[in-house]
């Protein structure tokens, strides 16, 4: 294994015609990692405020996503009844085991049935926070952690994705600046997902159908007031 | 994947005779290019985005040796196995030995054109092992057992009832007679299928569309979601890179994402990226326990070294291949191997040889169109001319051809000699075309075979310029 | 590649010495397209010239990768047009690769890539010269015509040449543009191509012919002489009543001189009458 390593890095240096140690090119590299730098940022990534949010549910809106804005956690429950009811679905929902989503008062719906945890197969409707959200195109960023199961974001048919108002930003450079700010430089969680909209195919004769594997529909129910996460913002 | 690109001149004989194939070379000519309008126009700093996608991309393959080494070590730091393979046996191999280790016996896969490049299906299923792709399209083609067309759209080719077709004879739970007509119907027959796969997989093979060294972390792009299930649900993963897919850091790799939708499908973003960093971590509740990186030479740093590196910076996202009038015309397969357009034309003889492949950069008018729209600014109309000059050197170029031009070139080397065979072959011709009083051109000339058979050739008007401007005395200096 | 300089040649002030380049194909298969060209060159203020010594300028051989033939051609050109003001061609695909790949091909010999990059900047084709160099404006003319326009591919994406000629022909009274779908397809001709791959190239000219009979244009016009002869033998395979014209003839006036490309002396005089 480490012949092939040495073979391969051999090839690479003989090809770049390294001769010395490439101090110089190591330098240049190194500071390239260790202060990483934006490129061009596009008009439509440098909005903020009231500007960031509309633009943030106008995209999200142009990729099929459906959104609604409430004034607090307290109004996720009945919204979340009547989306359900709206789509014809059972009222049951897997919950990500998020301390943020923590204040929603599921127990206004009583007929609601809540269970937090991953998504197995027969969830048909999963409900989780968001990272953050960009306003260029629209995207949902989640990060992966014990609060935050992947299989939430793509196993079941509907994703309801919670995103406080405070979470949206500009760009996408945006939010690795703040995920560095959070996690430390160079550190990741281990998946860091970017939704644009829901999962869609155009493989039989190019035409555009939603819910290919993952979910059908995804809707984005914005909160106003500031997030409990109050070091993100 | 086993080439037929030698029989480059018949495969497209056949493709442009298939009227299936052609009606629905018609559909898709007019859907990829007036979406890749649409959204550049909607992003005026498309051009400048290019530019800065470009100089990442030059940047780190000029220091590949040092962001492979950051990658690796990033990655290895976070949990994940790299394994460096030289070439598709070696990478074939570890493929394989991860799947005996982990006991897997089914395989679900994520759409991977370096997986076609080394033929990790048909390796996996001779070794026992079912490997069932899960892009809906690259499904569709397992199931026909074809080879994908396009790289971002690999049944392009078909029409719905061929899918159908497919569905039927496969999905033998469903009753015979079920109605199919619709794309949505099958797509969630596809769908309820598929999930069952996903869920019985050990192991989950997919490719990567960008490693990021910073990291460690191995970016992946799809619309279906089909390459997260790949990559959440079995216990193990293995991503299959080729070593030119490493960028420095998330900003740079976030700078070529806005570009490789637009440029590919007239997204903005496709719909899931996804940045994932080594394997489950302690308190996870889902995700694979153990992941593997394998970085696959394969001819890669060979085009380092030669006049094929600004290849390298190809990020695959079909532009080209989607604005070429060859690959309208015959569509992908005709190309023989897994690649195709004008970005498979300057591959496949780097990768498979150009013995094999000698057709493929001649079989280009050189109209620029695909260089004009690459994101990466790759000049592939260079790169097929540096290919026919190789072959020219190397004497594979069509004998008639070389000869027929080193004769011409002969006489155009030698103004007064060129001038007198000129008047000579035109006064003759003309002659001709007088004689057949056809309307002022031929239908049909016995050496001109190639023109003729397809459309007239305008008959010469009987003397050159250069005779009648001598004749009327024109100033010559 | 669109680097013509368009500052370091505004109209020149004194009557300046043009070297034409008439091209292989002019010369043998449509020698009215030159004299058009010469009489539009004259008609803006220039002395025309002909080098007798000019031949090729070596792009089949470019193209067909017989670097060695085609670097010979480009020196016997470069040499043909030295201490000329300017070189002008009736092609773009000539054109381009007078500008834009003689200074690549002469990469590593600087004494010939001096005189190439400066052969380069004296290169115009004839539409971008008329329009950008000798600002003629609109040229005043008469041709009753519903035209579709070719712009070729060398020209349109090694030269920039699009609007040029058509605010040229926007003097033409009489005539009326009708801009075709997928305008910017290559025709398929590309040289040797088309009779290496008669087939693929017989595809892709019927795209193009489908698209100017789209239009409803009695005439097709465009700047370089390869691509019309190939959509003007595919137009008359077909029996499309469409006539064929380089747009030098068109802006000069001269097209009483010839019959429309690939067309006679009797089907001329029929559509007149007509
Ligand atoms: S060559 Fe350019 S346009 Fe073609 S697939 Fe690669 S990056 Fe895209």
């Amino acid at each position: 294994m480490s012949d092939a390593r040495e073979t391969i890095l051999g090839s690479i240096r003989r090809a770049l015609d390294r001769r010395e140690p490439a101090d110089v090119a190591a330098a240049a590299v190194a500071a390239r990692l260790t202060n990483p730098k934006a490129n061009v940022i596009p008009e439509r990534g440098r909005s903020q405020g009231t500007d960031a949010l509309e633009r943030f549910v106008f995209e999200a809106e142009r990729v099929n996503a459906t959104t609604e804005r409430v004034a607090d956690l307290a109004s996720v429950p009945e919204r979340v009844r009547a989306y359900l009811q709206a789509a014809n679905l059972p009222a049951v929902v897997k919950v990500a085991p998020d301390p943020d989503l923590a204040a929603i008062p599921w127990d206004r719906e009583p007929l609601l049935q809540i269970a937090t945890g991953k998504a197995d197969d027969h969830d048909a409707v999963s409900l989780t926070g968001s990272f953050a959200g960009v306003a260029e195109s629209g995207t949902l960023v989640l990060l992966s952690g014990p609060e935050s199961p992947t299989t939430l974001n793509f196993l079941p048919d509907y994703h309801v994705a919670i995103l406080f108002v405070d979470r949206i930003v500009g760009s996408y450079e945006d939010t690795w600046a703040r995920l560095r700010a959070r996690a430390g430089a160079g550190v990741m969680p281990r998946v860091v997902n970017w939704i644009t909209g829901p999962s869609r195919t155009a493989d039989i004769e190019q035409t555009l159908l939603l819910g290919a594997h993952g979910p059908r529909r995804l809707h984005i129910i914005l909160v106003d007031g500031a997030s409990s996460s109050a070091e993100t913002s | 994947m086993d080439s037929t690109a030698h029989s480059f001149v018949d495969n497209a004989h056949r493709a442009l005779h298939d009227a299936k194939l052609q009606h629905s070379l018609g559909r898709f000519k007019e859907g990829f290019p007036v979406k890749r309008r649409a959204a550049v126009d909607r992003m005026p700093e498309f051009d400048a985005l290019r530019e800065a996608a470009r100089e990442i991309k030059d940047h780190a393959i000029a220091n590949l040796d040092l962001y492979l080494e950051r990658f690796t070590e990033r990655a290895e730091a976070n949990g994940t196995r790299v394994h460096w393979c030289t070439d598709a046996e070696a990478a074939r191999q570890r493929v394989l030995e991860i799947c005996r280790d982990s006991g897997a016996r089914t395989v679900a896969k994520g759409k991977s054109m370096i997986g076609e490049e080394i033929g990790i299906n048909e390796f996996l299923e001779a070794e026992g092992i079912r490997p069932v792709e899960t892009d809906l399209g690259e499904y569709i083609i397992q199931l026909r057992h074809e080879p994908p067309s396009h790289i971002i759209a690999p049944a392009v080719h078909l029409s719905k009832d061929q899918v159908a077709d497919a569905f039927r004879s496969h999905h033998r739970d469903y009753p015979e007679t079920r109605p199919l007509e619709e794309p949505e119907v099958m797509l969630a027959e596809a769908r309820a299928v598929l999930r069952q796969e996903f869920l019985a997989a050990e192991l989950g093979i997919t490719g990567a569309n960008m490693l990021v060294a910073e990291t460690g972390s191995v970016v992946l792009v799809t619309n279906e979601g089909n390459g997260d299930l790949t990559q959440t649900l079995p216990r193990v993963q293995i991503v299959i890179a080729s070593l030119e897919k490493v960028v420095p850091t998330l900003e740079d790799a976030t700078t070529i994402l806005r570009v490789l939708a637009r440029s590919a499908t007239g997204q903005d973003l496709s719909v899931y990226t996804t940045f994932t960093t080594g394997p489950r971590r302690g308190g996870d509740l889902d995700g694979p326990s153990e992941v593997h990186v394998l970085l696959l030479d394969n001819g890669r740093t060979e085009m380092l070294g030669n006049e094929f590196r600004e290849m390298l910076r190809c990020i695959r996202c079909g532009a080209c291949i989607n604005h070429c009038p060859i690959y309208a015309a015959i569509g992908g397969h005709a190309y023989g191997w897994v690649y195709s357009g004008p970005m498979g034309a300057v591959l496949i003889p780097n990768l498979i040889g150009i013995e094999e492949a000698g057709n493929l950069p001649n079989a280009s008018t050189l109209c620029g169109r695909c260089e004009e729209v690459c994101p990466m600014q790759i000049p592939l109309p260079r790169m097929l001319r540096q290919l026919r000059d190789r072959q020219y050197r190397a004497r594979n170029s069509p004998a008639a051809v070389r000869y027929g031009l080193s004769g011409w070139a002969f006489l155009a080397r030698r103004p007064a000699l060129y001038r007198l065979a000129m008047s000579l072959g035109v006064g003759g011709l003309g002659r001709i075309g007088r004689l057949k009083r056809n309307g002022g051109r031929f239908r049909r000339l016995p050496f001109a075979d190639g023109w003729t058979g397809t459309r007239d050739l305008p008959a010469p008007a009987g003397k050159t310029f250069q005779q009648m401007w001598s004749e009327r005395g024109g100033r010559r200096q | 590649m669109t680097g013509i300089a368009l500052h370091s040649h505004d109209m020149p002030e004194h009557r300046p010495t043009v070297g034409l380049f008439v091209t292989c194909l002019v010369d043998l298969m449509r020698p009215a397209v030159g004299f058009a060209a010469v009489k539009l060159l004259e008609q803006a203020g220039c002395d025309v010239v002909v080098p007798a010594a000019q031949t090729c300028c070596g792009q089949p051989a470019y193209n067909a990768g017989d670097v060695a033939d085609a670097k010979a051609l480009a020196r016997g050109v470069i040499d043909a047009f030295a201490r000329i003001d300017y070189v002008v061609l009736p092609s773009g695909s000539c054109g381009g690769t007078i500008k834009v790949h003689y200074p690549e091909m002469f990469a590593d010999e600087p004494a010939w890539l001096d005189r190439a990059r400066d052969l380069a900047r004296r290169t115009f084709e004839l539409t971008t010269f008329l329009s950008d160099v000798m600002k003629t404006g609109p040229i005043a003319g008469r041709l009753e015509a519903a035209t579709a326009y070719h712009d070729s591919c060398s020209g349109l994406r090694e030269l920039g040449i699009r609007e040029q000629p058509r605010a040229l022909l926007s003097g033409i009274q009489g005539l009326e543009l009708r801009e075709m779908d997928e305008a910017e397809a290559c025709c398929g001709f590309g040289g040797l191509f088309c009779v290496k791959y008669p087939e693929i190239s017989e595809k892709m000219v019927d795209v193009k012919v489908d698209a100017i009979a789209a239009t409803g244009a009695d005439h097709l016009i465009g700047g370089d002489m390869g691509c019309l002869m190939n959509m003007a033998g595919r137009l008359q395979r077909r029996g499309l009543d469409v006539h064929v014209r380089h747009v030098a003839e068109v802006l000069a006036g001269t097209c009483a001189d010839a019959p429309p490309i690939g067309e006679s002396e009797t089907s001329q005089a029929k559509t007149k009458i007509a």
